[in-house]
């Protein structure tokens, strides 16, 4: 592997013609295999960076430290190139509820989201869910799934209280081809709520 | 940087990159808007806007260059809004994204659906 500073790292530069960035975000709780995800489908090795935000206390505008608490958010991110043009950005974002302060100020504009559960821990989930019905994000939730599984898939959807609209699907996030299905899963389903919608109008 | 390093970042050496401010236009920049450089670096510019300005030399996102850097978003915002301001970098805004809540439109979508096909 390659032991170069992150200077000097071999990094894949975009087309000269990359103009136009796109976003899906993986949402699931730690350890669900979200960065794993991003890895099996990004043209570039996965990235860290992170957000702070301050909220200042009321009443305080000496500028001191005193009265602001800082909200940091630490996610993971790959990409793909989908054209000359067009590079759709692909987040690994976790479903804390701290992180849903950062939600508009990150990932507005993004296409949709895929929310990425394990099936021993359901519940981390519920909140992940309500919180992007809340701010209207279409999204689907997939399934990581290495060995047997210990529940159908319609009991998962029971167990999450999921709209029979929204897609259920298994995928093993370790592997390209079914992560791939992921994010055409997704995409599909964006598509047909958008079709639809222009059909009503 | 590592992530580590940053976790042990002296705020101040962050209120010392961006010269304390924050910044009004900061919110036009997004995430995934992509960042090139207009020209080279100059001698005597602040360290961080030479290697903004190396690393944009191909289109780069704005998230990447926070990775880059090891530096927070809202902090990389800052430094790239002084860059834009004299116009040694120019910004290429998302385009198809939908806005607000709205749906992200059909051909837009079918692109994204060719492009992940062809993975």
């Amino acid at each position: 592997m390659d032991s170069r500073s992150s200077d000097q790292d071999v990094r894949t530069p975009l087309p000269s013609t990359a103009r136009d960035g796109l976003k899906i975000v993986i949402v699931g709780g730690f350890g669900v295999g979200k960065t794993t995800m991003v890895g099996s489908v990004s043209e570039i090795r996965p990235l860290s960076t992170e957000e702070t935000m301050t909220q200042a206390g009321v009443g305080i505008d000496d500028g001191a430290s005193h009265g602001k608490t800082t909200t940091t958010v630490a996610f993971d991110f790959g990409r793909i190139s989908l054209n000359e043009h067009m590079v759709l950005y692909l987040f690994g974002a976790p479903g804390q509820e701290r992180f849903w302060f950062l939600w508009d100020r990150l990932f507005a504009g993004t296409l949709g989201a895929v929310v990425l559960v394990d099936t021993d821990r359901l519940a981390d989930s519920w909140y992940s869910i309500d919180r992007l019905e809340h701010h209207g994000t279409p999204f689907i939730v997939a399934r990581n799934n290495f060995g047997e599984p210990k529940h159908s898939l319609d009991q998962v959807r029971q167990a999450l209280d999921l709209a029979a609209d929204v897609p259920l699907i298994d995928c093993d996030a370790r592997r390209r081809d079914s992560a791939k299905d992921v994010l055409l899963t997704l995409v599909d389903h964006l598509f047909a709520l958008s079709s639809a919608r222009e059909t009503a109008s | 940087m590592s992530r580590e390093d940053l976790h042990r970042e002296d705020p101040d050496r962050l209120y010392t990159v961006t010269g304390g401010r924050s910044r009004a236009n900061e919110s036009a920049l997004d995430l995934v808007t992509l960042i090139v450089s207009e020209g080279d670096p100059v001698p005597g510019m602040q360290s961080e806007h030479v290697k903004i300005l190396r690393l944009c030399r191909h289109p780069t996102a704005m998230v990447e260059v926070a990775s880059e850097l090891g530096l927070p978003v809202s902090v990389v915002k800052i430094l790239l809004c002084d860059l834009l301001d004299t116009g040694r970098v120019t910004a290429r805004h998302p385009s198809s994204a939908p806005v607000d809540t709205d749906l992200p439109d059909l051909e837009t979508l079918k692109q994204v659906l060719v492009g992940l096909k062809k993975l």
